[in-house]
């Protein structure tokens, strides 16, 4: 049995710490074998002696030493290293801003476009998150060996292809940062609407990637795309628990307990919501973050202002339109102007293979009294999702048709 | 540190005169470039993968076949060796052989 405090220390601090080391073995690999011997030694001596107090300032200089003994070892075992220039006494930095400039480092590394997204949100999960192989093999329903496999090509490509250890310039920034939060937000939907997994594996998930949205606050806190990815997050974890009825059938928004949402989220969302707003810089997360903020203001279903909502989604398309913000934009097209308006707005629309085009074209139909067509449109949508909680609510929904008249 | 950049050219009619010249006017400048910095290290354009012979040697013997190894609709047309500080450097230098291309480059780490 692990200490919680270890494990705590362990969530918050192996990231951190693994940053730091990286920038001083300058090997991942290296970095991360020094760190898991500094945890393995805390779980050794912290219960006999106590927490010290600093743990994680313990924590880097254990790893640190184990660092230099490894090189040391190498050094006397094997002459090539006694040339390197692998130090053997390592000064070793742990002001805020480097180790701060150390953390950016490493996100960035990890979520470098040279690298596959899958493989960048393995590598996040890993080294800023601390998870094992094992544990992210089962969140992304993969063998352990594929994932260990994946991992290790992808330590391998960043030593040989030589991808840089360092914060983007300002010129590349921006793509960058689209990058990162991109594998940030991947990580908490996996987690949020997972097609599969075990549940405290998908809680995991989500609790992580809002561990890393706030890491990325801290270390980029005038990024508007940063501040409203959290806030993004935090609203959506806000409504967890009343997404799902106790026997696992989907709840959709406007049937939700919202008296159980987490206040506490909400408060934190709209807030960051407000700070990203003063920018004055939009872009999709922000918007998406906005929308959540107008959901979170009504306190009934039908107190929702859905002509700010169509407001947020135009201002969306113009930014960045796609065709799922289309889609989106068309359920408040639904509320503001009607069905009538929202079909029209949904025809034409090339997402033929997406369940929720389906679901929602079904939605606008009912509301529209095509019974026939509506039930049609459902059986579109129950046969391309692959959730069995979606399923489920959608044979539901087409279960509480009108009894189409024979003839 | 050594980077190959190969160049992936489509099989078929090679581009329009005027275009080609814009092209390859392009690829002097970045060849020139190269030079400049220090980071040129070998380039060089190769003929049709038509042109190829893959030789084997099986059991001692010596066998030929006409043509490339991969058959493909595409081919490496080109390429050039350049020294770069790093892969974010190297593929700075791909970006650019792509844009003046509009064909994909292969960015290749040296052992």
């Amino acid at each position: 049995m692990i200490d919680p405090t270890i494990e705590k220390v362990f969530r918050e601090e192996y990231g951190r710490a693994v940053a730091v080391l990286v920038r001083v073995c300058r090997d991942v690999d290296a970095a991360e074998e020094a760190v898991q011997d500094a945890f393995t030694a805390a779980v050794e001596r912290w219960p006999r002696d106590g927490i010290p107090p600093s743990p994680s300032g313990w924590i880097i200089t254990t790893a640190r030493n184990r660092a230099i003994d490894r090189f040391r070892r190498e050094a006397s075992r094997d002459e090539v290293y006694a040339h390197t220039d692998r130090p053997d006494t390592i000064e070793i930095e742990l002001d805020e801003e480097t180790v701060r400039d150390d953390q950016l480092r490493l996100i960035f590394t990890c979520c470098h476009p040279a690298l596959a997204t899958e493989v960048r949100v393995a590598l996040t999960l890993r080294l800023l998150g601390g998870l094992t192989t094992a544990e992210i093999a089962r969140a992304f329903l993969v063998s352990e060996s594929t994932m260990a496999q994946r991992l290790v090509r992808a330590k391998g490509k960043i030593r040989d292809a030589r991808i840089p250890y360092r914060v983007p310039s300002a010129d590349d920034l921006p793509a960058r940062l689209r990058s990162v939060l991109t594998v940030v937000y991947l990580i908490f939907n996996e987690g949020y609407a997972a097609s599969a997994g075990a549940a405290l594996t998908r809680d995991d998930l989500c609790a992580e990637a809002i561990r890393l949205g706030r890491l990325l606050v801290e270390l980029m806190p005038d990024e508007p795309e940063t501040l409203g990815l959290l806030a993004l997050m935090l609203f959506a974890a806000s409504r967890r628990s009343t997404r799902t009825s106790p026997d696992g059938a989907l709840v959709p928004l406007a049937e939700q307990d919202r008296a159980s949402w987490n206040r506490e989220l909400i408060v934190e969302g709209q807030t960051l919501v407000r700070r990203c707003l003063h920018l004055v810089r939009p872009g999709p997360y922000q918007i998406q973050a906005a929308i959540n903020a107008v959901h979170s203001d009504a306190s009934t279903a039908t107190q929702t202002d859905w002509r700010q909502i169509l407001e947020l989604y135009d201002q969306h398309m113009t930014i960045a339109p796609s065709p799922i913000v289309a889609l989106n934009r068309a359920v408040a097209v639904m509320e503001v102007d009607g069905p009538l308006a929202a079909l029209s707005a949904i025809d034409g629309l090339n997402l033929d293979g997406y369940y929720l085009y389906h679901a929602i074209r079904a939605d606008v139909l009912r509301r529209l009294e095509r019974h026939a067509d509506a039930a049609c449109a459902y059986d579109m949508a129950i046969a391309r999702t692959e959730n069995a909680a979606e399923r489920e609510h959608l044979q539901r929904r087409r279960a509480a048709l009108p009894v189409l008249k024979p003839g | 540190m050594l980077y190959l950049l190969s160049i992936y050219q489509p099989d078929g009619p090679i581009p329009e005169p005027d275009v080609l010249a814009r092209i390859m006017s392009e690829l002097d400048e970045i060849n020139r470039d190269l030079r400049a910095t220090g980071s040129w290290v070998f380039a060089g354009g190769l003929h049709a993968p038509s042109t190829a012979t893959v030789v084997r040697v099986k059991d001692g013997e010596t066998l030929m076949t006409d043509g490339p190894f991969i058959e493909g609709k595409e081919h490496i047309g080109g390429f050039s060796v350049i020294k770069a500080p790093d892969l974010d450097a190297a593929l700075e230098w791909g970006q650019r052989f792509a844009r003046a291309t509009g064909l994909p480059i292969e960015v290749r780490p040296f052992q």
